[in-house]
């Protein structure tokens, strides 16, 4: 290793490539890209959560100049391969699959679903020609609340289904019912848990451009799954794959709503292919909060039964979910949510029946934390509440169950939903926690909580543990290809929201050659330059692409290297590759430049190529994932609540956190900032809020509140690294991670701070509204 | 989100704007635009006419006079933070002002704009209910000048006429030896409130209350100036004044923040903001 070059090894806090371009404002982002005649698209939806269109005329739209078209589902319906959209993932507890529209055919299911869809000469055009169609819609009942939902004479959210139950699954280990019959101590609790959405800077938006003399259609998409995307177009549209490319220009944050394939991305291409002109939609803040799909609320009736000393014996409950109205995504999400709630604890006995609830309310996929922060709520609310019945400390009792490391690989007679059964690979969780108690003062708090109340001040501490199983298959593809100009270009199927891919991809390849990681151009999403590929969830790219680049990269320089050997006469084990020659060990001039390799390899009329390999310096890995590798972190936080106001401020968190080894630690602490701050978004603020007939009532950010810098502390952290041997690497995601633990944690300090009063909370978020709430209760059942 | 199509007018006389109002349909006026922007881009205003007023400089004054402070309605939020005089002349007009919205909407926000437009969660109009300013409505009829407790007519609604324009606010000058406090309850430090407490104490030689006065915003549509003279000749505010000022009142609520809560949160701040201007008011006695 040559020391100058250190920064951008594997293990370095390079500074992000993407930055230079990014901070400058020089991205370029969906809505910068204005090819030569473009049309601007606005879509009609639904005012209504449900109800059947009893009219729709277009007329009046359709003659407002500037309008080029103005369309309804039986004008996209004869370019379409089928009645809805192909897009069901595979799911095994599915009872009723339930494809997206293109756009709505008769029935309309939640507010906000796309009717009509008018293309004009620009938005504003096209937003006018909107309040000219004349929609008439017959309001039918509405389903807005999962448990309501699946009683038997609930009304359907969809018609023509016998029932709202759109899916059940469940998981059942041990012995659950028998673990809770015979338990020395048993608890019960309902938590109801609302999460927030994506929320990305940049909403959605697609542009599609179809060339005519080509006969190809080319979309620019804001997506987190280009590949994907372009099979549902090829598949809904019945066109060749050679006819389709899907491409992603910067895209400012993902979060998760831009995994899933929604009808917008649909419906451009095919009015592109109508026109033959390029159109553009970029959606707007009140379509991102009701076309947009986001997560919404779980409701857990749980029991957990433990032993006099605190060990769990078995968790029993249910998980009612609401899933909105369609199935865009699977049911991955409340699956999440229960396999994440066993976290980093040995838990004998688990039984869970989760049930699925259609409603008419915008279809739910994951967000950032995908259910896990839900799941280990349920778990660390449960040990608190038995922790307090058995008069032990928060920490002892979680020390009691913990997986230890010699207990690693700890398997969990869980299902993934790949089929694979669920095992910890590595992770120090006892470790992990005292290192967070430490860090934070966990020891001398009391003192300090006794001496703030006699000043009136309500400070509390809280803990929470939790795994994410992440770097999810099946694949991940990475090409490095050098060519005859020496330059090295790295593309991959994996896609970059400003997470910092790019950098990833180029810090693991400069590694590997020697070079340093701004030589390396990164192309990212775009399915004509990776035939394959699949993109960003479930805190897989480090993992997925970062091995997939590594492995290339080996490849390439064992390439380099048994040419060079020819070239050079020697053996290949006697070069190495360094700072963008090979050479013979120790002799650096004796060698050549990549760039001279390439022109080698590249081949010249009539000549063998040396070393007689194959044409072309370039290596392609597909890299399969070898089981999930588990994630951990502690987390402690405190905060000061005001208990006359309901108002809760985050004095201090810390997080200790465990991602094995890490490719850039500085992006990884990017990484966990962000995640934390979108738990405590949704432990406090983010709320999405529908009425009693399904209309949303918070739908401008002056009524969803997202977690601004001013209240928002600063994150202080602590890395443990325990590689996983499951893949070379050593690498686990950290994407989500952050989240996932914030929730616990703030509503454990939350119930410390107010212990005073004895509140529990078991609903999510945190408002000060229902803080006084609690706090009312409490004074009543006192006095 | 898209504004619809209107007509742009800037004028750079107070004279012309008033003509501009007086004869084009469906007009309306735009101040800082803090408010009325988002409006156009919602598609819930629809003007055919935007009568621009940021290019008449007569608006813009911001000056000391015999009897306060003198704002133009064209003035920025920003620049009376930043007045050393506000400060000095009118102490409820820089408490409250620190709260309003962000540093960056607050160089665009004016005085004006906020005061017209009313929005029971906005500061200012908080503010001048509890001093009861002046303000001086423009016309081509010509000019009247009311009190804020006439201005102020209900939820977004003031007294103005339509071919009517807010001129100046006078913000009365605090007597010697006054506390002031100016508190809201909201999420986020930067959010609208949802209730706000304004209050100005003036305290006698011996220490007892002389003059106090107070307003609500948050618990009905426009802001509630409450009776607090039983105060006079006092030295403290008792525990639970709040709760018993609040009694009976009438208070608007929703979901998220329904009249009990509001109340409750009235209460603790009357409370708390009493004691403050209370505690000023002794340290400015001192002094």
């Amino acid at each position: 290793m040559s020391g100058n070059l250190g920064h951008d090894r594997i293990g370095a806090a390079m500074p992000r490539l993407e930055d230079r371009v990014l901070l400058r404002g020089q991205g370029r982002f969906l809505d910068d890209l204005a090819p030569a005649g473009l049309l601007e698209a606005a879509f009609l939806r639904s005012p209504v959560a449900h109800g059947l269109i009893q009219r729709l005329d277009i007329t009046a739209a359709r003659g407002l100049p500037g309008v080029e078209a103005v369309y309804t589902y039986a004008d996209l319906r004869p370019l379409m391969s089928s009645d809805h959209m192909p897009l069901a993932l595979p799911a095994g507890g599915l009872r009723h699959v339930i494809d997206p529209d293109v756009l709505a055919v008769e029935e309309v299911c939640y507010v906000g679903e796309p009717i009509a869809l008018v293309v004009a000469s620009s938005r504003r055009i096209a937003e006018d020609a909107l309040a000219l169609i004349e929609l008439e819609i017959e309001p039918l009942p509405a389903v807005v609340d999962p448990v309501a939902g699946l009683e038997p004479h609930s009304p359907p959210a969809r018609l023509g289904l016998p029932d709202n139950l759109v899916a059940r699954t469940g998981i059942d280990y041990g012995d659950a019912d028998r673990a809770i019959a015979s338990a020395p101590h048993v608890i019960r609790d309902e938590f109801r848990l609302s999460k927030g959405g994506g929320h990305s800077l940049e909403a959605r938006g697609v542009l599609a451009s179809f060339d005519d003399i080509e006969q190809r259609l080319t979309v620019w998409d804001s997506t987190q799954m280009p590949h994907r995307a372009k099979s549902i177009l090829v598949d809904a549209l019945s066109l060749h794959e050679s006819q389709v490319r899907v491409v992603t220009p910067d895209v400012g944050g993902g979060f998760g709503p831009k995994a899933v394939f929604h009808p917008e991305e649909l419906a451009i291409p095919a009015a592109a292919l109508l026109l033959k002109r390029p159109v553009k939609w970029v959606e707007d803040r009140f379509e991102s909060f009701t076309a947009t799909s986001g997560e919404r609320d779980q409701i857990w009736t749980m029991e957990m039964g433990f032993t006099n000393e605190g060990k769990l014996l078995a968790i029993r409950g249910t998980l009612r979910y609401d899933h909105g109205a369609s199935t865009p995504y699977g049911i991955a999400l409340p699956y999440n949510a229960a396999t994440n709630l066993i976290g980093p604890y040995d838990l004998p006995a688990y039984k869970i029946d989760i049930q699925l609830c259609l409603t008419n309310m915008t279809p739910a996929a994951p967000t950032r934390g995908a259910g896990r922060p839900q799941g280990t709520f349920v778990m660390e609310r449960l040990l608190d509440r038995a922790a307090e019945k058995l008069g032990l400390s928060r920490e002892e009792i979680r020390r009691r169950n913990f997986i230890t490391p010699d207990q690693m690989p700890f398997p969990i007679p869980v299902r993934q939903r790949d089929g694979s059964t669920m095992e910890y690979d590595t992770g120090d969780y006892p470790r992990c926690q005292q290192e967070a108690l430490a860090a934070a003062g966990w020891q001398d708090f009391p003192a300090r909580q006794k001496q703030a109340r006699a000043e009136g001040r309500f400070i509390g501490l809280g803990l929470a543990n939790y795994v994410e199983a992440t770097g999810r298959g099946p694949f991940e593809s990475v090409s490095v290809r050098i060519s005859p100009s020496g330059q090295i270009i790295a593309a991959t199927g994996a896609t970059a929201q400003g997470q910092g891919v790019k950098s990833m991809v180029a810090q693991i390849v400069a590694d590997g050659l020697g070079i340093r990681a701004e030589q390396i151009e990164v192309v990212t999403g775009d399915t004509q330059l990776t035939p394959s590929g699949l993109g960003a969830y479930a805190s897989r790219q480090a993992v997925m692409a970062g091995n997939a680049a590594h492995h290339a990269a080996l490849a390439i320089v064992e390439k380099i290297k048994i040419a060079a050997a020819a070239m050079l006469e020697t053996q290949p084990d006697d070069l190495e590759v360094s700072q963008g020659r090979v050479h013979v060990k120790g002799v650096p001039d004796h060698g050549k430049t990549l760039a001279e390799m390439a022109r080698a390899l590249a081949g010249a009329p009539g000549f063998a190529l040396p070393g007689n390999l194959p044409p072309g310096l370039f290596a392609n890995s597909d890299y399969m994932a070898n089981g999930l590798t588990y994630t951990n972190g502690s987390h402690v936080c405190e905060v000061e609540v005001d208990p006359a106001t309901g108002t809760v401020r985050i004095l201090r968190y810390i997080v200790v956190h465990d991602c094995g080894r890490m490719i850039n630690p500085m992006m990884v602490e990017g990484q966990i900032v962000g995640g934390v701050v979108h738990g405590i978004g949704a432990t406090l603020f983010e709320w999405m809020r529908y009425d009693a007939q399904g209309q949303p009532l918070s739908v401008t950010y002056a009524d969803y509140l997202l977690p601004t810098s001013d209240v928002v502390p600063r994150i202080e952290m602590h890395h443990i690294e325990s590689p996983t041997p499951l893949n070379p690497l050593g690498v686990k995601g950290a994407a989500e991670s952050g989240t996932i633990g914030a929730p616990s944690v703030i509503v454990s300090a939350i119930e410390d701070a107010l212990k005073p009063f004895d509140i529990k909370i078991t609903e999510l978020p945190v408002t000060p509204t229902r803080l006084r709430s609690l706090l009312r209760k409490a004074k009543e059942v006192r006095s | 989100m898209k504004a619809p199509a209107f007509t742009y007018h800037a004028p750079t006389q107070l004279k012309d704007a008033l003509q501009l109002l007086a004869d084009l349909p469906n007009a309306r006026v735009l101040a800082g635009g803090q408010s009325l922007m988002p409006m156009l881009n919602l598609r819930v205003a629809g003007p055919d006419h935007l009568i621009d007023l940021g290019h008449i400089e007569e608006l813009k004054a911001l000056q000391s006079v015999e009897g306060g402070v003198l704002t133009g309605s064209m003035c920025t939020q920003r620049r009376v933070e930043r007045s050393p005089e506000v400060g000095e002349i009118c102490p409820l007009l820089r408490d409250a002002i620190r709260h309003v919205g962000h540093q960056q909407t607050r160089n665009r926000g004016t005085i004006g704009g906020s005061v017209s437009h009313l929005d029971p969660g906005a500061e200012l109009p908080v503010a001048a209910a509890a001093l009861n300013a002046t303000i001086t409505i423009a016309s081509l009829r010509g000019e009247r000048i009311v009190p804020f407790s006439d201005f102020a007519q209900g939820y977004l609604t003031s007294c103005l006429e339509p071919d009517e324009i807010v001129k100046q606010i006078l913000w009365p000058k605090a007597p010697k030896g006054a506390g002031t406090a100016f508190l809201e309850f909201n999420r986020r430090p930067a959010d609208f409130a949802v209730v706000s407490v304004a209050t100005q104490i003036v305290l006698e030689d011996d220490g007892t209350i002389a003059q106090s006065s107070l307003a609500l915003g948050g618990v009905q549509g426009a802001p509630l100036v409450l009776d607090i003279s039983g105060l006079s000749g006092a030295r403290t505010v008792h525990e639970g004044f709040g709760e018993d000022l609040l009694r009976g009142l009438d208070c608007d609520g929703d979901e998220l923040y329904p009249a009990e809560f509001r109340l409750e949160i009235a209460s603790v701040l009357i409370g708390r903001a009493l004691s403050k201007a209370l505690a000023q008011a002794r340290s400015v006695a001192h002094v």
